[in-house]
């Protein structure tokens, strides 16, 4: 009962935030709504009993991704009216690529009812005996180590590229050196002169 | 439990059998309710303490009128809060500015729903407790965007923006130090953390995590998390002499007052959530017997109070960072200190703990 009534309500305010994402006229708003979204499908996985997912989906779209997104829009000065202009026209091919989505998972989903065999392959949330954390760590790091050290590699050479390609050296830029400025006495920066009437100092104006 | 059974007890009388779970789901609401109050009356104490301390500090009194030793100062300030009039200005976007605080202060309380106080004091004993904690601890930047932008002001936007790259930078090394704890602990789960710092000898504090390898995580952990809560001295979102306020510059009246609970309740959070990681929670320090027949809920607050006092301390002590020394902090020192430690830790692990 309460755990329908969570199931309700998370999928709700989900499909109607996704809608709100689209149909909303400020892209401030627009990021907020997915926001929300990202929000309660997390909801949704706790219910599934995927806590670990639901958390990293917070942690990782909600907490970093999306900051980003809303970074970005928020300095933007884009007119996003101007732009959703011409949207509808857009509407038949966006309809047809939804279309096409819904016939793939129902056609998933129906292999379960046609084939019911297919049930002993269904992936479980949690295999028994583990938390779904432990069963995560099991696959990552034990069954599949060496698979998840390439990914990670791949990842590291997106990184190092992104940093390579944005990264320039400008010149005459000022930059603080801590230890330079602690290392500085007072014989360094300062210089006594005795300036004589109506001659001023050899050096500067 | 015993709550459960009065639910069921009471239904029962009324006529109605009432299923487990909303027995529970009753049960529930009322502690979350008294943990809610208590909080709130908490904040209160602490926000005098800072002021107190900052005052002792620099040879002040601090507030002293309202009440015996201005106990009741905050609750005056609260009440000052309450009756001002509430200004949201014309080129505001009036929703997000008012849904701004509401986030603040929500995300602020919800994140104490899996803090263990004692063994088994705990709202929601969950498996990822310590994901859980991150998670919000992330979420917590959205109400000073929110508020930033939705003020349409050149200083609060400024604010939120130095607010967001700030906590984000920041987060990165929170959770590393994050990592290197459960990893020594080996689970996500809060008590579980606490329990993995206990021991049977009589010197039970040598057995924390602070007094291991994770000490410098400690000291990362720390000051990360005064930038995570824009305490001073990365107070750079309120700085005044360059922002006014910084992000709240347009707020008012009870939606002040929220981002000010919120502020604080996450102080008391992190503060909470370090007495946990490093200072085995509700553990007393000696295994003997004046120490031991002490309430773990006591050790918890002494630990709390204690650390608490180290942030105001830095509070009143330290000078502002300027912005570009707070990046380079976090992502140039932090960062890659963390990252080592995580490498350190598993290695100690693997080797010394279980070894193959």
């Amino acid at each position: 009962m309460l755990e329908a009534l969570a199931f309700y309500l998370f999928s709700a305010i989900l499909i109607a935030s996704a809608i709100m994402v689209i149909a909303a006229r400020n892209p401030v708003h627009s990021v907020l709504f997915l926001i929300l979204s990202f929000f309660n499908a997390a909801g949704l996985f706790v219910l599934l009993g995927a806590e670990f997912l639901g958390m990293i989906l917070v942690v990782v779209y909600v907490g970093a991704v999306a900051v980003l997104f809303l970074f970005v829009v928020m300095m933007l000065d884009v007119d996003f009216a101007e732009l959703k202009r011409g949207a509808l026209q857009y509407l038949p091919f966006g309809g047809l690529i939804g279309l096409v989505l819904v016939v793939e998972l129902i056609m998933a989903g129906s292999v379960w009812v046609l084939q019911p065999a297919a049930l002993a392959a269904k992936a479980h949330a949690t295999p028994a005996g583990l938390t779904n954390t432990e069963a995560l760590g099991r696959i990552l790091y034990t069954d599949y180590v060496y698979y998840f050290q390439i990914a990670g590699l791949v990842l590291l050479v997106a990184m190092i590229g992104a940093i390579v390609l944005t990264l320039r050296s400008r010149p005459g830029v000022r930059r603080q050196n801590i230890s330079v400025q602690n290392a500085r006495t007072a014989a360094m920066a300062v210089e006594m002169v005795d300036i004589k009437p109506g001659q001023g100092s050899e050096e500067g104006a | 439990m015993a709550l459960i059974h009065f639910w069921t007890w009471l239904f029962e009388k009324l006529g109605v059998t009432l299923p487990y779970g909303w027995a529970w789901f009753f049960s529930q609401a009322v502690f979350i309710v008294i943990l809610c109050l208590v909080l709130m009356l908490s904040v209160a104490v602490v926000i005098l303490a800072d002021r107190k301390i900052w005052a002792a500090v620099q040879m002040r009194r601090g507030p002293n009128v309202v009440g015996p030793f201005g106990l009741f100062q905050t609750l005056a300030d609260a009440l000052k809060f309450f009756f001002k009039e509430v200004v949201i200005p014309s080129g505001s976007n009036k929703v997000l500015f008012l849904l701004a605080p509401i986030v603040s202060v929500v995300l602020a309380f919800i994140a104490w729903a899996v803090m263990p106080f004692n063994a088994g004091w705990v709202l929601a004993d969950i498996n990822v407790g310590i994901l859980y904690l991150f998670a919000v601890s992330s979420l917590s930047v959205y109400g000073v965007i929110m508020a930033g932008w939705a003020s349409n002001s050149k200083y609060a936007f400024l604010s939120a923006l130095r607010g967001a790259a700030q906590m984000v930078s920041y987060e990165v090394s929170i959770g590393f130090v994050m990592i290197t704890v459960l990893l020594f602990a080996g689970s996500l789960n809060l008590s579980k953390i606490v329990e993995s710092q206990a021991t049977t000898g009589v010197l039970a504090f040598a057995h924390w995590n602070v007094f291991s390898l994770l000490f410098p995580m400690l000291i990362i952990f720390f000051v990360s998390s005064l930038a995570e809560t824009q305490r001073p001295p990365f107070d750079l979102l309120e700085a005044e002499s360059e922002l006014v306020a910084g992000f709240f510059v347009e707020y008012s009246s009870a939606p002040f007052l929220l981002f000010f609970l919120a502020e604080y309740m996450t102080v008391m959070l992190l503060c909470g959530l370090m007495s946990i990681l490093f200072l085995g929670g509700w553990l007393p320090p000696l295994n003997i017997m004046p120490f031991t027949l002490v309430p773990g809920i006591i050790w918890f607050l002494l630990k709390l109070g204690f650390l608490f006092f180290m942030m105001a301390m830095v509070k009143a002590i330290v000078p502002r960072y300027r912005y570009d020394q707070l990046m380079r902090l976090g992502w140039k020192v932090f960062l890659p200190t963390s990252l080592l430690w995580v490498v350190l830790t598993a290695a100690w692990v693997v080797v010394f703990r279980h070894p193959a």
